[in-house]
């Protein structure tokens, strides 16, 4: 494990404390410490670094790239502070890095959206014979998925199965989403919502049957800017699969944003419950009448996948 | 030719490291003519460097590689199993046989001659050179004969030479990791990154050979972005530093050959004249980064140069 000063910020110290001949701190050099993983890889090592995402892919983007992608190392990035999730504004808040990683051939790209996610993460990632990037979440993360049912390579999380739209969500908005669906499932709305785990590679055929299947249009929602993230993704899917129907993105619109509490920096930006609320207003022609409140007493169940067999 | 060096052999005179460096700028040379351009200086500044990290530095096994290059094979990848690097040029890996990192991978032209010269690479390998679909790169890739890591943005290679010695520590090996670097790498932030890295970590497994011949792309490097006094610097980084006449074979190995074990970066610094041996380049000076001749006349009096050397070694 490679460290950039952040160790106890990425809860990386319990590591750090039981396999003290295993840790070695870099330093705040990111760009060295790429090339020191990538060397380490070289000889048959599986280095793990961890900082926040954006030292991981915006500062050192030449070395991740060249040093470490081009080679196609099986070096593990996790990045934490995803998006909007953390209050210290546009110099920590990763708003553009799983585009950036999504672009690098032989990157693949993770995202955790809960603690089970977060839990089995790093299997998936070891799994991968190449450079993986993770968008990592630390702190109080909430249990959305069955503990038993770890994230799973290439597949989304089939959450809820509808003809009328389909919600592909990802990280912290998937548990936005699910607030919100449950309210207007109750309105009478018949919702597919997948939980995407994988952004590269986005190959999940559950993914374009449920797009293929929306009769009124999807929606996106992702704590990233809605240019090369998931909306990107799924707009590149529909186009090329010829999936016809309307695509609302939720996401950053083109914005940077500014160091405030998470709650307030979805709501400012529309990336919660109400956001999707908005957007399945808009697909549907419809009004509904769903206030905040109400969005905010919806109580949340652990999810279990609906088709088992399909996501194994 | 066909010398090759491994620990066993005997030592090389320093007439014999001369004489191969002499090659690799005769063939440099002959290769600038014979494609209007080239990398001319580097060869003129580097020739000793290399000659004695091959000769006299390095303990390598012979070749393991085709002596003609092979076609590129494509980009690394999960299903691209054929991909390779140019390390085999260098000899097999193992714990106790040293690795050689090259990082300023312009100076492709001067590896690929100086392989030639040592037997390493046939003498038709720079056919290919340049070509397409080859891997005789014109800006070596981690694929060219002699070439290991992706290094051509420069200053990445020490980081990834210091990742690989900080592998070979762990794993008890006892060869050395050798990295050749040009002075301009000093501009990049990331080589300090790298050497805080390596003297804080005591890898003293690591070796750096610099080429400070002074000049970049835009010119003598103290009219673009002064990186002196580069040995006071690396001192205070932590390396032990040696500063040599980077054409005295001699000079050039004596810091690599004391056997006492280190817990520190070591970094030969070698002054070196980017005109060495053909001292008509220097009337094109500060413009010495990349050669073309421009005139019938020039190529002329440089084929004609060439002949002189030529006949010089007779």
């Amino acid at each position: 494990m490679l460290s950039a000063d952040l160790t106890a910020s990425c809860e990386a110290d319990g590591f750090r404390d039981a396999y003290p001949e295993r840790f070695f701190s870099m330093g705040m050099a990111e760009q060295n410490m790429m090339g020191f993983a990538a060397g380490l890889a070289r000889e048959g090592l599986f280095p793990f670094i961890h900082t926040f995402a954006v030292f991981v892919t915006r500062r050192p983007f030449d070395q991740v790239a060249m040093s470490i992608a081009y080679p196609n190392l099986p070096v593990r990035l996790i990045g934490f502070l995803p998006g909007i999730t953390t209050a210290g504004g546009v110099t920590h808040q990763a708003i553009d890095d799983v585009a950036l990683m999504r672009i690098l051939p032989n990157m693949s790209v993770l995202e955790c959206g809960d603690a089970t996610d977060v839990e089995s993460v790093l299997d998936v990632a070891q799994a991968v014979n190449g450079p993986v990037y993770v968008r990592m979440l630390r702190g109080e993360v909430p249990r959305l998925f069955d503990a038993g049912e770890p994230m799973v390579l290439g597949r989304a999380r089939v959450l809820g199965e509808g003809r009328d739209l389909t919600v592909l969500s990802s990280g912290i908005c998937t548990e936005e989403a699910m607030r919100a669906i449950q309210a207007l499932r109750g309105q009478g709305l018949s919702i597919a919502h997948l939980h995407v785990s994988t952004l590269k590679p986005f190959e999940d055929p559950a993914i374009e049957a449920a797009i293929a299947g929306a009769r009124l249009g999807v929606v996106t929602m992702e704590n990233h800017g809605i240019i090369g993230g998931l909306g990107s993704v799924v707009a590149e899917l529909m186009a090329e699969k010829g999936l016809g129907g309307r695509l609302i993105r939720i996401g950053l619109r083109d914005t940077y944003a500014h160091g405030a509490s998470r709650r307030y920096l979805m709501r400012e930006y529309g990336l919660d419950a109400m956001a999707l609320v908005r957007a399945a207003e808009d697909l549907t022609s419809t009004q509904f009448d769903l206030t905040e409140e109400a969005l905010s007493r919806v109580r949340l169940e652990t999810m279990s996948r609906i088709d088992k067999t399909e996501d194994l | 030719m066909a010398r090759i060096h491994s620990q066993s052999s005997e030592r090389p005179t320093v007439d014999s490291i001369r004489s191969v460096a002499d090659a690799v700028r005769r063939r440099v040379l002959e290769h600038t003519l014979t494609n209007n351009g080239g990398y001319l200086s580097q060869a003129c500044s580097s020739a000793e460097i290399l000659a004695t990290l091959y000769l006299r530095v390095m303990r390598l096994g012979p070749s393991d590689a085709s002596s003609i290059p092979k076609p590129f094979a494509g980009v690394p990848g999960a299903d691209n199993p054929d991909a390779f690097t140019g390390a085999g040029y260098n000899g097999p890996k193992g714990p106790d046989f040293d690795r050689f990192i090259f990082s300023p991978v312009h100076y492709a032209l001067v590896l690929y001659s100086l392989l030639i010269e040592l037997g390493r690479l046939d003498p038709n390998a720079l056919d290919a050179f340049n070509r397409d679909g080859s891997t005789v790169d014109l800006i070596g890739a981690e694929h060219s004969p002699g070439h290991e890591v992706t290094a051509g943005s420069l200053g990445q290679a020490i980081s990834q030479a210091g990742g690989i010695a900080l592998a070979r520590r762990l794993r008890g090996d006892s060869g050395r990791v050798w990295v050749f670097m040009s002075d301009g790498e000093f501009q990049e932030g990331q080589t300090w990154e790298a050497f805080a890295a390596l003297a804080y970590h005591g890898l003293g497994n690591i070796g750096v050979y610099v080429d400070a011949n002074a000049q970049q792309c835009d010119g003598p490097m103290d009219s673009v972005m002064c990186i002196e006094p580069l040995g006071d610097r690396l001192r205070a980084f932590g390396a032990e530093v040696h500063e040599v006449d980077g054409h005295d074979p001699d000079a050039l190995a004596a810091p690599a050959e004391s056997m006492a074990e280190r817990d520190r970066p070591l970094v030969v610094i070698a002054r070196t004249d980017p005109c060495r041996g053909i001292e008509r380049l220097r009337e094109r000076a500060p413009k010495l980064h990349y050669v073309r001749f421009k005139s019938e006349t020039e190529f002329e009096t440089y084929r004609t140069l060439l002949n002189q050397m030529r006949e010089g070694i007779r």
